[in-house]
């Protein structure tokens, strides 16, 4: 049942000091402050003891069920941390409501978000973070799973040096089944570039809309032909335009694995330093579509000038052959 | 449990009905009879007002469904979360029962503990992804409505983006109301494919009155007569059956 207002109002505005006490297990989480709020749900950070947590209220018992299950599954996956971890779920008999709130606790990932932190230390680091990101992914859909609700507000940037990890499953879907959240920028059912089926590709899509959206200014509204518009973003920003067969294959649903797309990007990524040498040669990028373009005509008349030589030969062979 | 098919109507509307039946009645018919009914109230700008709110969750309240207030360009979010919010709601009203009759209290999610609470939504996550679904989409095109028909059926062809990506199989049906010689005239018939809604669209000429209690139905005979229809070829296809006390 999705949320009514006031609860919802009065979930999202607890003052900090207000303490959570589970009924099945008994354990107190002090609220320190709002971390943010998800689609079913409001996510706190608290502390029990000394220890920091993050605590998810909702009133909806249902998705915070299924979304525990997630994490749970997630848990499972040796080696990779593919979410952040759960460590409990419980009811609060709650002051303002006459039933229980459910909740559960989870790992706290301190860290900056995507978009902010691309903004502060550069796009550079859109390619590098959008690497790491689909490593994670190869590991989730060999996992059988797709994410989902892919965005730049799931993704946090922690540590030193910045790696990228996942926050906010709920989206989180059994491949072969139709992805049940998603956000409209990064959905190619949106975009009108593939159905909400959860396979790989979809993942894939929507990491491209990542790093699309983190190295674009403005924010992105589809107006007409989708595939078009995206392609003429790429095209027109000077850095994402080095990366647009990976972006482009990507858009398209053409890359089956993450880890493809993954090889794919790298590549780009370190090609480009030579490419940038030759730009300094090339003052604009409009010659270079030029000398791309001239390229392109030498090919044509090389293939011409071969197949007259090979024609020439035969008729001469055939002249022979009929002569002798 | 046996396998069987979920039925919606999803009523998408601008204001308030003012003719025939108080349509909140309509929906509670439908609701006995297993259907559940949603509503979408759209809006142009600004807000819309008290008696054609309080009429938009009145129905939903009566047809065991969900209703929400939206501006035209939010819809097709909205249509797809409705209707899939609505699928699991009727879902846990099923399997709350299904509890209820194994614990024979009044058991229902909310009383178990949060790890058993899981392996229940299991349940019905699998359920919502693979049971059968039919969703009779009934559009009011009096007046004021026209100029939101191009967001509508935007929204639609979303919605079958979305329900089509599920494993289990879906059924849509078009009705406009007010229609021609009917309070309610159907402009599609069962149909996995929304797709062809493209066609039919640009046809629409708007009308005076909003019969929406009468519109709502001729929607429930019309899934009436599908299912005598289709028990006559013996499909077996038994719709599940929502007792209006959950």
């Amino acid at each position: 049942m999705a949320m009514s207002h006031t609860s919802k109002n009065r979930l999202c505005n607890l003052p900090p000091g207000t303490v959570i006490t589970g009924k099945w297990h008994g354990r107190s989480y002090r609220l320190l402050r709002r971390l943010g709020n998800g689609a079913n749900g409001v996510v706190y950070l608290a502390e029990n003891g000394r220890t920091r947590v993050a605590v998810k209220l909702s009133d909806d018992y249902a998705s915070l069920a299924s979304e525990m299950n997630i994490l749970r599954r997630f848990a499972k996956v040796q080696g990779a941390a593919l979410g952040p971890s759960l460590l409990e779920a419980d009811d609060w008999q709650s002051p303002f409501a006459r039933e229980t709130i459910p909740f559960y606790v989870m790992e706290y990932i301190e860290g900056e978000n995507f978009a902010a932190f691309i903004r502060r230390r550069g796009k550079e680091w859109a390619p590098v973070l959008v690497m790491q990101l689909l490593s994670v992914l190869d590991r989730l859909h060999q996992e059988g799973w797709v994410f989902g609700d892919l965005k730049p507000d799931n993704l946090i940037v922690t540590g030193s040096p910045p790696s990228v990890r996942l926050l906010d499953v709920g989206g989180a879907t059994l491949q072969g089944r139709a992805v049940k959240e998603f956000t409209e920028l990064y959905d190619r059912g949106y975009w009108g570039l593939g159905s909400r089926k959860a396979e790989p590709s979809y993942d894939l899509f929507a990491a491209a809309m990542v790093m699309i959206s983190s190295c674009c200014p403005g924010p992105i509204e589809k107006k007409g032909d989708g595939r078009a518009q995206l392609l003429s973003i790429i095209e027109t920003d000077r850095f994402l335009t080095r990366y647009k067969e990976v972006l482009q294959k990507a858009l398209d649903g053409r890359y089956r694995k993450a880890a493809d797309m993954r090889r794919d990007l790298l590549a780009a990524s370190s090609c480009h330093t030579s490419a940038e040498n030759e730009r300094k040669a090339v003052p604009s990028r409009r010659s270079g579509r030029q000398v791309k373009r001239r390229r392109q005509a030498r090919g044509i008349v090389e293939t011409v000038v071969i197949a007259a030589a090979l024609l020439g030969a035969y008729a001469f062979y055939i002249y022979w052959q009929l002569a002798m | 449990m046996r396998k069987g098919t979920l039925r919606q109507i999803l009523l998408i509307t601008d204001g308030c009905s003012n003719h025939g039946e108080d349509p909140a009645a309509m929906a509670a018919l439908a609701r006995e009879q297993g259907i559940t009914v949603n509503v979408i109230g759209i809006l142009d700008r600004g807000a819309m007002d008290e008696n054609g709110r309080r009429e938009i969750e009145a129905i939903a309240a009566a047809g065991g469904g969900m209703s929400q207030v939206v501006y035209a360009k939010q819809l097709s979010q909205t249509v797809q979360m409705v209707t899939r919010q609505a699928m699991t709601q009727t879902l846990q009203g099923l399997v709350n029962r299904e509890l209820k009759q194994i614990f024979g209290s009044d058991v229902s999610l909310e009383d178990l503990p949060p790890d058993k609470r899981g392996q229940v939504m299991e349940v019905v996550d699998e359920l919502g992804e693979t049971v059968a679904l039919d969703v009779l989409i009934l559009i009011d095109t009096s007046g004021s409505m026209k100029t939101k028909l191009p967001t509508v059926k935007e929204a639609l062809l979303d919605l079958s983006l979305s329900l089509n990506a599920r494993m289990g199989e879906n059924r849509f049906s078009v009705f406009i109301f007010p229609g021609k010689r009917a309070h309610a005239e159907k402009m599609i018939d069962w149909t996995p494919r929304i797709e062809e809604l493209s066609t039919i669209f640009p046809k629409l000429a708007s009308g005076g009155l909003t019969p929406t209690g009468p519109a709502l139905r001729e929607a429930i005979a019309y899934f009436e007569r599908k299912r005598s229809l289709r028990s006559w070829i013996g499909d077996g296809d038994e719709p599940y059956i929502e007792e209006s006390s959950l």
